[in-house]
């Protein structure tokens, strides 16, 4: 039996617009607008969806780095929603978090073995000499060498910034790590080992990851589950292998076909999505993904669809799921 | 068909503070009427220069050493500036990656649009307007008339980008170059982009160079594709030839490294080692670091190209067939 690690219950982050001369809020942008998720120890989740639907927020707040608008979170059977800094730090230990651009969270003055070797400095009662090895062995795990320790960080490629990102992330020997667009600012042939690299350190220290990508290519390589995000809400949430091969919800269907396939055919036919993203703080009424969808009717301006099951660990929000999605 | 556009032995040189660099190799291939050629490559790999420099647009301390860039003949290198302006925005025009930075935010969209027409095609303010009101039609946006008075930042990014398409079709010009068009925008705005990309250039015959680092947009798009590394075109051919029979190690690494959507899920093959700098002196194949199939030759001496129907290879593997086929990987 799976044990659970992480639960999300209905989280939502608001955040305010405030104007006015009395600083009233006025509107509110609903970044995370009510997920609830069960991640399971080892595996891999993918969160994937186009630039603005939440997922980066939802990464933040579930590590806590972004205080909740409502909801609850509770990892490995305790809930953390509440608990004080002093409290969390124990927890803290447990959850890392690596960065699309490892060089903007890098500090350019300081040399890498010493950034690597902070959060164990904090955490960890080990004396210089014994960091020192720790971080040396960490450098070699993700595939530096020992002499990068003295380094500092323009010193690197793209692709050694972001194993160092992931040295830093390991130190602690956290449980769970969220990956936010960990590889997206990699060239492809530098992308590949990264990932290669994620997934042979899951196996190796049985980590659980939340992969937060916007390329639906890299999250089925390396995702067991797959949850498609829209205007902060849950759209679908499947077994990869489901998910890709046969998606349920209109907006999973229009992504999928939206991308360019690496084998040459012009005559391949997409599923066009007519218009842009809504704004979030003014997402459309019912379901947010009505005006843009090829199938929606009266209902779906009005009733937001609710999130059901259409399969073996499959589920989607839509009110004609099921239906065949003809374009 | 004939060729519209040439590039030639094109060599282009950086003066930095370490010495001169030297960002592009003896570059050479040729754009027909109503092609659409890609040119895909790494950062770094010199394709957005290659395009920059057909556009004379290099940057200050750049300069094109050697080469040839001739456009229906002419030698555009050998242009003056006045005739260069000319050119450019007329006969040649440019989609930059990213809109914002390439739209001036002080000028509406319609004072931007008007411009290309009043100086290239003599038109007044107000068959500018209208034309503009027409273009920006074509390119798919609501609200036209609206759209003219409003500036850059009031649009979204997808938006900006078909703006930046009309401008740089205003003036019908028989090139378009398009420098990463759709890499900063969603996979659902880019489709509509691509989409209208390939319908512009069959409703006006325009031919495109399309500068990209993604082998997805390249299979949407392109009739014939450039593969450049650190500099150099390693590989060239049509779209079906490169994509179902790569030849050169670099072009087959590429795709076994693009994670699919659809297919056999299997392990990616990433390619060891990173891309070279610009100032690293490299001695024979500039792959051969990276290159599991290379060679004591590989290591001593660059591989000229060779050609089959029009497939054109830069590798010593393609010197005598046989030898290849028995190379395990080391």
């Amino acid at each position: 039996m799976p044990t659970t690690l992480f639960q999300v219950k209905n989280v939502k982050k608001h955040y305010p617009i405030k104007g006015g001369i009395l600083r009233r809020t006025k509107s509110e942008v609903k970044a995370v607008n009510g997920v609830s998720l069960e991640i399971t120890k080892g595996e891999t989740l993918g969160v994937v969806g186009e630039s603005g639907c939440g997922k980066s927020t939802l990464g933040r707040a579930i590590l806590g780095l972004e205080p909740l608008t409502e909801g609850q979170l509770i990892f490995a059977d305790q809930d953390i929603t509440q608990l004080s800094r002093r409290q969390l730090k124990p927890f803290k230990r447990e959850m890392q978090m690596i960065f699309q651009d490892p060089y903007a969270s890098l500090n350019p003055r300081q040399r890498i073995g010493a950034a690597i070797e902070e959060a164990i400095k904090i955490h960890n009662p080990m004396n210089a000499k014994q960091r020192r090895e720790k971080v040396l062995s960490l450098l070699e795990e993700v595939g530096l060498k020992r002499e990068h320790y003295g380094r500092f960080p323009h010193e690197f490629s793209g692709g050694q910034r972001q194993r160092i990102g992931i040295a830093r992330a390991l130190a602690l020997q956290p449980s769970f790590i969220v990956c936010d667009e960990a590889v997206s600012a990699l060239d492809v042939s530098v992308q590949a080992q990264v990932l290669n690299l994620l997934k042979k350190l899951q196996s190796k220290y049985e980590l659980t990851y939340l992969f937060i990508s916007h390329d639906l290519g890299v999250v089925r390589y390396i995702s067991d589950r797959v949850l498609v995000m829209y205007l902060g809400n849950m759209v679908e949430l499947a077994p990869s292998e489901a998910l890709y091969e046969n998606p349920v919800h209109p907006y999973t269907q229009a992504l999928l076909s939206a991308i360019p396939r690496t084998v040459p055919n012009k005559e391949r036919e997409r599923i066009k999505l007519m218009g842009e993203i809504p704004s979030p703080t003014d997402p459309p009424k019912g379901c947010a993904f009505h005006t843009r969808c090829p199938i929606a009717t009266e209902l779906c301006s009005q009733s937001k669809p609710e999130w059901r099951a259409v399969g073996e660990g499959h589920y989607a929000a839509c009110h004609y799921v099921g239906e065949e999605l003809n374009a | 068909m004939t060729d519209i556009l040439q590039i030639e032995n094109l060599n282009i040189h950086f003066r930095t503070a370490e010495g001169s660099l030297s960002a592009v190799h003896d570059l050479s291939f040729s754009v027909k009427k109503g092609e659409t050629v890609c040119v895909v490559g790494e950062s770094g790999c010199g394709k957005s220069i290659s395009a920059l420099s057909i556009m004379g647009l290099l940057p200050e301390n750049g300069h094109i050493a050697q080469g040839k860039i001739l456009f229906e003949g002419t030698d555009l290198l050998s242009l003056k500036p006045d005739q260069m302006r000319k050119m450019r925005g007329n006969k040649i025009s440019m989609v930059f990656q990213e809109p914002m930075t390439a739209l001036n935010p002080v000028f509406t969209i319609g004072y931007q649009l008007r411009e290309p027409l009043r100086i290239h095609q003599g038109f007044s303010k107000k068959q500018a307007h209208v034309k503009g009101i027409e273009l920006l039609k074509q390119v798919g946006l609501s609200l036209p008339e609206q759209r003219m008075k409003q500036y850059p930042h009031e649009l979204s990014g997808g938006m900006r980008q078909r703006v930046m398409i009309a401008m740089a079709l205003a003036c019908h010009p028989q090139i378009l170059i398009a420098d990463e068009p759709t890499t900063a925008l969603d996979v659902t705005i880019q489709a509509q982009i691509l989409d209208l990309i390939n319908d512009m250039k069959e409703q006006l015959g325009t031919s495109v160079v399309m500068i990209t680092h993604d082998m997805g947009v390249v299979a949407e798009t392109a009739d014939r594709v450039v593969v450049m590394y650190a500099g150099e075109i390693v590989e060239e051919g049509d779209v079906e030839t490169v994509f179902n029979d790569p030849q050169h190690p670099y072009t087959k690494g590429l795709l076994a490294s693009v994670p699919k959507v659809e297919g056999e899920l299997t392990q990616l093959q990433a390619i060891p080692g990173s891309l070279p700098n610009l100032g690293e002196a490299i001695v024979g194949c500039r792959f051969q670091s990276r290159c599991p199939f290379a060679m004591d030759i590989c290591r001593s001496q660059a591989p000229p190209i060779y050609e089959e129907n029009g497939h054109q290879t830069r590798c010593w593997m393609k010197e005598g067939e046989s030898i290849a086929d028995n190379i395990v990987p080391s």
